[in-house]
């Protein structure tokens, strides 16, 4: 773009929004750097925006209310599955951790001020993060008629498509070597972009899911372009009958749930970790 | 995304920016309700919905405008649950700038407010804004631009609201 456009209004609440380009971001933070009382007004939008944020993220946590469970659970043809849908429901209603606030946008990209943007934002530990993976698990893998929505033997599609709406490149895990084989994937709606999730099964056709989300802020970190390599630890929760390993990695979280005993999904979440080996960026 | 259980998945965020427009739980509960009874009667259409997010918003946003033209007659809140409103932050000073936020977005005009909701809450592109609404992207910019305005001017108390009183 012309560095001499003029800055438009419209500019400034893209700036707050990080919707500009890194070119015309940069242009708009020359422009504000004269103008003491456009720059309070850009802040006074963006503190507007957090406080919007904070006030009504904390729906995200909340239990819902049967009726609304009842008017999203799904009807025919999908009835038989009922069994299916009252576990993640009873892990929905329960629910200690459902929302997951997002740290870094992938689209604004190393930016200074989308980086300051994201600090703002409420930030929550990861366990939102673990709750949202079992409630997938749950859903999902006891689908016999269409666990994934791209299956395996189109791995190549599988790849192109979740790269494409994450935003990066995104190759599932390969488990064959522990008795896993890859089924598939499909993408859920995470806090705010979406999330992948990969579908593996035994040869007993237990399944395994690993979820995949780059918008975690994991405990003790901040929204900082650096991943924080240091506090990658795996942690271990449970919700009902599924058990949840899980990790972050910067923005990056990974949930890897299963039916299966602790040890086993131990063993599983170490070889994908080695697997994704140096801390990734967004 | 185009199965029968996303819905399940998309509940708890049409839930928070329906609480963000609606102003209280019960109405923000039956909006989101009525969407997705909505959305399950178009289920049809589905497969062809390219971008689910803004068709589902798109839905509680047709179901709220007509609403508001054609306020039902009030409902007695029987508070059975006896949940808090809403997660509050802990102190009270916190506490008494939330409820200004709350109290001044309810002053906005609708239309700027939920522009500023789908932007502040679902961190919409502008272009996904448009879509979801039904209006050219220059009237979301212009909408943006007057509703953040005003949200400014009702919280620094220059603006005096119809009726919210600025207690120091």
């Amino acid at each position: 773009m012309n560095p001499n456009t003029p800055i438009t209004e419209a500019d400034l609440h893209a700036f707050v929004d990080a919707q500009l380009s890194p070119e015309r971001q940069r242009e708009v933070q020359a422009y504000l750097a004269s103008r003491p009382e456009e720059t309070q007004r850009v802040q006074a939008y963006r503190e507007q925006k957090s406080a919007l944020r904070s006030l009504f993220d904390p729906m995200l946590d909340e239990a819902l209310p049967a009726r609304l469970l009842n008017a999203a659970r799904p009807r025919m043809p999908w009835y038989q599955q009922r069994a299916a849908a009252g576990i993640a429901i009873a892990l929905l209603s329960g629910a200690a951790g459902w929302g997951l606030r997002s740290g870094l946008q992938p689209a604004a990209g190393p930016d200074m001020l989308a980086r300051q943007d994201a600090s703002a934002i409420t930030l929550t530990s990861a366990a939102g993060f673990a709750q949202r993976a079992a409630v997938a698990h749950a859903v999902y893998s006891p689908d016999q008629r269409r666990p994934v929505e791209v299956d395996a033997a189109h791995e190549e599609q599988l790849v192109a498509w979740l790269s494409k709406r994450m935003g990066t490149p995104m190759k599932p895990p390969h488990l064959q070597a522990l008795g896993y084989a890859l089924e598939g994937g499909r993408l859920l709606p995470g806090g705010r972009g979406p999330v992948a999730q990969f579908m593996y099964s035994d040869a007993a056709g237990a399944k395994l899911t690993v979820y995949v989300s780059n918008e975690v802020v994991g405990p003790g970190q901040h929204a900082d372009p650096e991943p924080a390599a240091s506090d990658t630890r795996f942690r271990f929760t449970r919700e009902g009958a599924v058990n949840v390993f899980y990790w972050t990695d910067g923005s990056w979280g990974y949930a890897i749930s299963a039916g299966v005993d602790r040890a086993e999904l131990a063993r599983v979440s170490s070889e994908i970790y080695s697997q994704l080996g140096a801390p990734r960026r967004p | 995304m185009n199965d029968e259980r996303q819905l399940l998945t998309w509940l708890p965020r049409l839930r928070r920016y329906a609480r963000a427009l609606a102003g209280n739980r019960d109405d923000a509960d039956d909006l989101v309700q009525d969407t997705l009874e909505r959305a399950w009667a178009k289920s049809g259409l589905w497969r062809g919905v390219s971008d689910m997010r803004a068709w589902l918003f798109g839905i509680m946003h047709n179901l709220h405008v007509d609403a508001v033209r054609r306020p039902r007659p009030p409902i007695i809140a029987v508070d059975a649950d006896g949940l808090p409103e809403v997660a509050m932050a802990p102190t009270q000073s916190e506490r008494l700038e939330v409820l200004d936020l709350q109290a001044a977005l309810a002053q906005l005009p609708v239309e700027q407010r939920e522009i500023l909701l789908l932007i502040a809450l679902e961190d919409m592109a502008y272009g996904d804004v448009a879509k979801t609404l039904g209006i050219p992207i220059g009237t979301v910019m212009s909408r943006l631009s007057r509703g953040r305005e005003r949200l400014r001017a009702l919280m620094e108390g220059r603006a005096t609201p119809a009726r919210l009183k600025v207690v120091k």
